[in-house]
This record gives C-alpha cells, structure tokens and sequence, in this order.
C-alpha cells in the first residue's frame, strides 16, 4: 500500500480585544468581570433611537498594530453592518468592516520551528475592526432551557487579524500565534488575555494530497473554541488526521461539501460540527448609515509609524548583533516582555558583560520571578544592583556561587548593598597562601582523588572544590581547581 | 379668545408678557384634545398632568423674571417615535406598544430646555411606514377637514392635531415625505430640514440615511422658531452636520425680490397632478414673480427613479434597523413556551416579530431583505445608490440654475381612507414629489395654498439646496403673508 503525501494548509483569524477604556461606538467601560450587565447604555444594548459614535482610539491601535504588522492602511475605510440574529446580538446586526478593512496585505516573521536560525513569513490578509457580541450563557442542565444574556462586553472594541493560509502544521501556527501574541503586548495594544476571552483564535485547515499524480484539496474546515494555544495546537494535529481518514473514506474533496464548522472539546481532544448559527450564512453586509466613512491621513500614519516601540523581531536582532547573545538567549528574553528587554539593557548599560547578565536573568532573575509571582518592576534586585555584582564577579572581588548567596539575600534585603550582603554572609576576600593551604590539606586526605587525576580523570577535582568551600566558604572554586591541579601536576614531577 | 388661531410665537409673546400663563394655554389646548381627539385620533397619548405640571414650572420661571425663549410655556405635540423618558414611545407598532425609553431624544431634550410644554405624542403610521397613518395599532388619524378622509402618513397624527387646534406646534419625521404629505393634507406647514441638521438621536430608526426630525405649524414663522430651537450638532448623532444654527427668525423677513425659483418639469407637467394643484402652483409662481423673483426651468430627469430608488433602500435599511426588534430585549415577546419546537430561540423570535409587525412593516422589511441578500445586492441596493447619486447629482445643477424649487407637494388632496390600503404600490406613488429631498438630504417646505372645491387644503412644495433652511422659509413667508394662505383650523363641533 502507498502512503499518500499530504501537505497541510492552516490559515488563522484571531479576534484581539483592544485595550481602550470605552468602547467602540458608546462611552462604556470595557473592563472585564464586573456583574452581568452593568457595563452597558442604550446605545450597546441597541435601544431603540441610539446611535454609534466612534471611538478614535480604537482606530488608532488598530492602525498601530496594521503598521506592526507591515500591513498597508486604508486611506478610507467604512463601516458595514453584518445582520444575524442572536441573543447576545442586541441591534440584529454587528458593526464590522467588509470590503474596506482599515489594514491589509501585510505579514508576520517568526522562528522556523524546524530551524531557530530561519524565520518562517505569514502573510495577513486584513485586519479590520468590529464591535464585540455579548455574552449568552446557557443553562441547559435544570430540565429547562434557561439561557441568561450578558451584554458587558457587547461593542468592546475587536481586531480581526486574518492570516493567509500560509501554515503548514500545528507547530508553525503555534508560532505564529506565540509571534503575534508577544507583538501585540509590547505594542500593548491588548492584553492577549485568552482565558477573558481578549485572544480568541480560529483556525481554517484543509489538506492538499498528493494522490494518483495530482493534487487533491480536501473541504476547508473551521475550527472554532481553542481557548488556548495548546489547544489550537492538539486541535490541528487531530484535524488534520480526521481529514486524512475522512478522504481516505468518503474520497470528497473541496467543492463538494459546504464549508463546515466544528467546535474543539478540550476535554475529549476531538472537534465537532458546531450547528450554525444561521442556516445559510447570508449576512446581508451593507454600509451602515448611522456612521460616516473614515478618512485616515497621511500623517496620522505616519505619526504612528514613529511612535512603534521596538518590535520583538528587531530587539532579537539587537540582541544578537549588539550583544553577541545566540539566538536562542535573546529569544528568551524577548519573550518575556519588553520590561525585561529593558532591564537586561539598563544592566549592561551599567558596565557588566551582556552575556554574563543574560545568563542571570535567564537562571536566577527568571526563577525568582517565577517563584514569586511577581513582574519584574517588582523584582527587589534592579538592574544596576546586579550589574554591580557581575561587575564585582569579573574583578574578582567575588565568586559565582557566592554571588548567588547575595542575589537572593537581597532578594530578602532590598536595601542592603554588597558590603552589607557580604558582612551578613560572612564573605570576605581570602588570602592565596590561605586557600593554598586548604588545598594542600586536602590532596593529603583525598588520596585517591589525586591518583585518579595522575590517571588522567579530573573529575574528581569537583569533589574537592565542595570540601574546600566546607574548610573556607569563602574559597574560590576556580581557584582551588587551580591551585589543586598545579599541586598534583608538581607531586607528579616530584615523584 | 380662540387661541388656536393665534400662532405659536404669539402664544409664547402673550405668555412671556404674562397676558396668558402658560397653564391657562396648554389646559386650553387639552380641553380640545379632550374634545375632538376621539374623532379625530391625532394623539396616540396624551399627558395632561405632566404638561400642566411643566407649564406651572414656566409660569413661574416666567414670573420670577428668569429669561426664557420665545416659544417658553408653548405647547407642543410630538410624533410616537421620539424617545421620551417619561411617556411611552410606541412607533403605532404593538411591538413597542409599551415601551418607555430610559432617555430623551436630543430634540427632545433641546425642546424641554427651551420650555416648551409637550402635550402629548401624535400618532402615526407604524415605524412611519406609510403614507396614511392606517397601519398604526391606535387607528387611523382623521383629517380634520374631512372625517372620511386620512390625514396623510407618516406624521398624520401630528398634522391632524394642528389642523384640529389641539396643538399650535407639533414635530414629526420625514424618510419620504412624512411631514410633507401630511401637512399638505391637512392644510399646515411642515418643514424637513437638511439631512443632518436636526440630530437623530432618540428618533427610532426607519430609514437612518433619510429620516429627519421636522417641525409643523400653522404659520411660517413658528416653522423658523421650532427649527431654531431642535437644529444643531449632536456629538451623540455621527451623521450631525457641524454648522452654525442661524437665526431663522429674523431672517424670514428678507426680500427674496433677487432669488431664482426653478420650477420642476417632471412635477408640474406630471399627467397624474391633481389640475388644482398645479393651479395652485402657478399662481404662486404668478406672485413670485410680482416679488421680482425669476422663474426658471428646470430639470431632474432622474426623479422618474426616485420612488423606485427609495422604496428600495428605505426598506433595506428598515429591514437591518427593525432586526433589533426580536423580543430577546424589550419590547413584545410572544409566549411560546408551549409550542415545544425544535429551536425554542427561532420560535421566539418568528412569533414575536409576526405578532409584534403589522401587514406593511413585514411587507418592507422582506423587501429590504430580500433586496441586500447575496445575489441580489448588485441588482436592487448598490444599483439603487448609484441612482440615487444620479438624482442628487440633478439637485446640484439644478441649485446652479435656481436658488429654490417650486412645485407640489402630492398629486393629489387627502384621499379617502381605506382607498389604498390594499394598493401599497398605488400608495407608495403618492410619493412621488417629496422622496428625493430625502434621497438627497436637501431641505423641503410644504405649505397651504387654499382649499380645492370640495374644501379640501391644497398645498405647494419648496425645494432648496443643503442647508438652505432660511431661503425656503423666507419664500414660504413671503407667499404666506401677501397670498391666500390664511392659516387657520378645521371647523369641528
């Protein structure tokens, strides 16, 4: 039996709530938690004689984000009405943009999940701005249907960041998404929170199977309520292969079935066809005549385009090219936020090696973040406090393991400095014949250690450095290798 | 004293020099409310305490030498699609039959601010579909000069209660001609201002891109005074035009002795314009010109397609902005509890909205869906929006030539009701003259000019450029002053 090769094509709308204060067409809160149905006005709960009035912020962020994107914006752009009804839908119809999306045509780099040191291209289709539905709840479970509608999140601002279908597995939607996630917090256009719903992401798959020397396209599926990347993830890996055993058995290719809808239960790991919510999806997409078009200026871009933070992709390159860090490390700390970008920058800035600070923020500052639970703002150790002490191990003045005791004693004792930290822990520089004597003590008890490094196996040598720091504390490890290795090397000659 | 012959800025004239307090009026004008509304069903509600109350409260502003506008302490009465919070806003449907808005429309507001006294909310066609006011839920509105007869639609109700003296003032809405048509019935004035010059919001949405909020009256300069207090800019409404609001007022009074009057072919060589109507034109044009005004041809060749035009993107926009009404909210909600069909939620809402919708509010709402549904869009709304780029684009030669337009209002006088209610095509061409000002949000003017032989009012149409306002207002007074248009009411017993 042949093995069909099949290539799979993933394509991505993510649904991004903007972090404005009000909403995008009425002076409402957008702040997310409060008691069902507080947030609202007549004008986004549809009364009767209200009318949309623009949020231009919201337009803003959205054009920040399309520049970030690389996305070309319109010089016009207009609102469409798109008509359903549903309960959480309170005018019947959602305010959206149809053939006029505020930005197009743009992409987004991010590392080859095969090959760190390739950068794989997305391109987006459009991203256009539409008001947020409500929210239905449904209480099927007591007999009756009990369905309770809240209309707090009802006209919060969205963008919707359509991709081309330029994916070709989980892996790469995941990074994709990962990419476009860590590019909307630094531009803190939102703040990607997908468990409140803020970054919802649905995906368009199919497959192109190379069979009987052509190419089949099987039916374009979507999948719907992936409530986290991990779950966009699992949810292409079993579609793909429900595709693939669905050819193998029907043989239907696109064209020759609706485009179907399916929903992915986290629980079960298996998707499932989601009734519509219409039965044709006729949504009868006109210009709405209760707003005006919008006209976006020349310099309204451009003054957009030169307030753009750093981007992630530019700040890796910075990394690497300024700081000589491996892709690898500056992608860690990219990732974690553009506070930590600046935090590693103000530490070098201070005069201590970029590598050695990159190493103690990935190790130790990302630990007792973790730890902690805190942001870095909150991190007791600024940035030039440990430059300090990197500095300090550079010069000597101090080793690795015992500047460690330090960091987290002022972990502890944000206001102590490095004298106070040494005082309290007892470190001092110790003197060279000192140590030459703990060392010298210890080839005379640790016997077969030495024979073993005569032998050629220095691996005992590690052993030594943990009794010394028993004899001294304050005993450099790199020096007692040192001192120990030439002791052995002169009992060898002397022998 | 008969005050319903006085007109509105008298009233306020003798209230604010405190020959009549304003209670003394607005009971006055309840006392026939109370007598003739019956007969005549121009009011869908009346508020008699709350308007006594208001007028009390203006009395005594006025007495304690507080400085109030010129229509302070006047009665008003306004059209059911105006949100009011403290009276329900119905739209004549059974749908909103007990609806309370938790706001005032910003004319509304702009009114209450100017001490105006609201009487009452006047009926009107349901959604201000219609062109009689016989698809209201409360019955249709009499005209006063005929029993038999409608009073004209949408904004019947608020004609009839002037033509009846109910009111010296009253405000409707016009998508098509709905305070024209109405006011030409009834033998009053009615004006739709510019698109955009009077916000809409709190004005429940027909036809968003053409309905505008207007003011009726028996007399020009109330027309003028009514404007001057609801026009302006609303940060609320996105469609409100930033412009200064002039003083109509004093600007009603200027010689119009240099002004171009362009006189529309298609209107008033029409075959189906009543002969007295066009007589009625022709002697205006006559005096007009005994102003020293010129009369000039003019064109609009594509007004052949204005009421094909309209009644497809009146509908298509009716259809989007009545989806709301799906009885999830507010507003009528049928009781299915009992009909256990597979979806409970599509059931709800088939029932509420065929329960809650009348006949003609359907029959537009499934034209406008029909219309925008995929396949269909290029052919009925996008076509549709290129001609009604087409009739504005003849609106803006024509006001190169002509300073204001001259010509009828309707076809024909009041007709009799019933007549047309199982004809919705003979009654969308009733029309036929009013929709393009709409179409091309341009002001337009109807007012008195005498009655027909069988004493029915007759009445003629000014058409200006946007924001014209002052132009059609000072010809209209003009030709109200010196000609045969001696405003007055029915006689009722």
């Amino acid at each position: 039996m042949t093995v069909d090769a099949y290539r799979q094509v993933i394509g991505l709308e993510v649904h991004v709530q903007l972090s404005t204060q009000t909403k995008l067409f009425c002076g409402c809160s957008t702040i997310f938690g409060q008691p069902p149905n507080t947030q609202v006005c007549p004008v986004c709960l549809g009364l009767p004689g209200s009318l949309p009035v623009l949020n231009q912020h919201a337009t803003q962020l959205a054009i920040k984000t399309g520049l970030a994107l690389n996305c070309q914006i319109a010089a016009t752009t207009k609102w469409d009405r798109k008509n359903y009804f549903y309960p959480d839908l309170p005018k019947g119809y959602q305010i959206s943009q149809f053939d006029q999306p505020i930005c197009y045509e743009g992409f987004l780099d991010f590392a080859d999940p095969n090959d760190e040191k390739a950068l794989r291209r997305v391109r987006i289709i459009r991203a256009h701005l539409e008001e947020d539905a409500g929210k239905s709840m449904h209480d099927e479970a007591a007999g009756r249907a009990d369905s309770r509608i809240d209309l707090n999140r009802t006209g919060t601002p969205l963008l919707e960041i359509v991709s081309y279908p330029d994916m070709h597995s989980p892996d790469e939607a995941k990074g994709y998404l990962t990419e476009l996630k860590l590019l909307l917090t630094y531009l803190g256009v939102s703040d990607c929170n997908m468990q409140e719903g803020s970054l919802r992401v649905d995906a368009n798959v199919n497959l192109h199977i190379e069979s009987a020397g052509r190419t089949i396209a099987t039916p374009i599926v979507e999948v719907k309520n992936m409530n986290s990347f991990r779950a966009v993830e699992r949810a292409l890996v079993y579609e793909v292969d429900r595709q693939f055993a669905e050819w193998k058995k029907t043989g239907r290719e696109k064209g020759q079935a609706p485009k179907q809808t399916r929903g992915w239960d986290d629980v079960t790991g298996v998707t499932l066809p989601q009734r519509e919510k219409e039965e044709s999806s006729d949504y009868r997409y006109f210009p709405d005549p209760d707003l005006v078009p919008l006209k976006i200026e020349k310099s309204q871009i451009e003054s957009a385009s030169n307030a753009l933070p750093q981007l992630p992709s530019q700040l890796r390159a910075w990394l690497q090219t300024e700081h000589g860090l491996k892709p690898y490390d500056a992608d860690v700390i990219v990732s974690q936020g553009s506070h930590l970008v600046e935090y590693f920058q103000t530490a070098v800035a201070a005069g201590a090696p970029a590598k050695r600070i990159s190493s103690w923020i990935q190790q130790d500052v990302l630990r007792a973040l973790k730890e902690r639970g805190i942001e870095i703002s909150a991190l007791p150790v600024p940035a030039t406090k440990l430059a300090s002490l990197v500095n300090a191990i550079e010069s000597g003045e101090i080793d690795t393991s015992r500047a460690k005791e330090v960091f987290y004693f002022w972990m502890e004792n944000p206001s102590s400095d490095l004298v106070a930290a040494r005082s309290a822990l007892g470190i001092s520089s110790v003197d060279r014949g000192e140590i030459e004597e703990v060392c010298r003590q210890l080839l005379d008890e640790n016997p077969q250690v030495v024979a073993q490094v005569l032998e050629g196996n220095a691996k005992g040598l590690g052993s030594l450095i943990g009794l010394a720091k028993k004899k001294n504390p304050n005993a450099d490890p790199k020096l007692v290798r040192e001192l120990c290795q030439q002791m052995i090397e002169s009992r060898r000659t002397s022998s | 004293m008969k005050l319903e012959e006085l007109s509105a800025l008298d009233l306020g004239r003798k209230i604010a020099g405190r020959t009549l307090s304003s209670r003394e009026v607005v009971a006055y004008f309840l006392e026939r409310i109370a007598r003739f509304n019956s007969s005549i069903t121009a009011f869908s509600q009346v508020c008699a305490d709350l308007a006594l109350e208001k007028a009390d409260q203006i009395d005594r502003q006025i007495a304690s030498g507080m400085a109030m506008g010129p229509l302070a302490g006047v009665p008003i009465a306004i059209k059911d699609i105006l949100c009011t919070r403290e009276m329900r806003t119905t739209c004549g449907s059974r749908m909103l039959e007990n609806f309370v808005a938790p706001y005032d429309a910003t004319s509304v507001e702009k009114m209450e601010r100017a001490g105006l006294v609201t009487l009452g909310k006047t009926n009107m066609d349901e959604f201000a579909m219609g062109a009689s006011t016989e698809t209201s839920i409360f019955g249709a509105t009499h005209n006063p000069w005929s029993l038999e007869r409608t009073a004209g639609g949408s904004s019947g109700g608020s004609a009839a209660a002037l033509a009846a003296g109910m009111t010296p003032l009253s405000i409707g809405t016009d998508t098509g001609g709905s305070i024209r048509q109405p006011a030409a019935f009834c033998g009053v004035c009615g004006l739709k201002p510019t698109y955009g010059r009077v916000s809409r919001y709190g004005l429940v949405a027909f036809a968003s891109s053409l309905d505008q909020i207007g003011p009726l009256a028996h007399r020009v300069e109330d027309l003028a005074a009514c404007l001057e207090t609801i026009a302006g800019h609303d940060s609320r409404d996105s469609t409100s035009i930033n412009a200064p609001v002039p003083q109509y007022t004093r600007l009603i009074n200027r010689s119009i002795s240099n002004m171009r009057i362009g006189v529309v072919r298609e209107q008033i060589e029409h075959a189906g314009l009543a002969p007295e109507i066009r007589s009625a034109v022709n002697r205006a044009m006559e005096f007009l010109t005994g102003l020293g005004a010129t009369i000039v041809d003019i064109g609009l060749p594509h007004s052949r397609y204005s009421i094909a035009t309209y009644y497809v993107i009146a509908p298509c926009e009716a259809s989007s902005n009545l989806a709301r009404y799906d009885g999830a909210h507010y507003g009528l909600r049928a009781d299915t509890k009992s009909l256990h069909g597979e979806s409970p939620l599509e059931d709800m809402y088939c029932h509420s909205r065929s329960q809650g919708f009348g006949e003609e509010v359907k029959r537009r709402i499934m034209l406008g869906t029909f219309a925008l549904s995929s396949g269909y869009y290029d052919a009925y709304y996008r076509k549709a929006q290129q001609v009604r780029r087409l009739i504005f684009d003849d609106y803006h030669r024509a006001f190169e030539q002509a300073d204001v337009l001259l010509g009828p209002v309707t076809p024909t006088t009041a007709f009799r009701l019933g007549e047309r209610l199982q004809d919705p095509v003979q009654m969308y061409l009733g029309d036929l003259f009013t929709v393009g000002a709409n179409l091309a949000g341009i002001p337009a003017l109807a007012i008195p000019a005498g009655n027909d032989q069988a004493g029915l009012p007759l009445s003629i149409q000014l058409q200006g450029p946007p924001l014209a306002e002052e132009k059609l207002l000072s010809v209209a007074y003009q030709l109200e002053q010196a000609l045969f248009f001696q405003p007055r009411t029915a006689n009722l017993s």
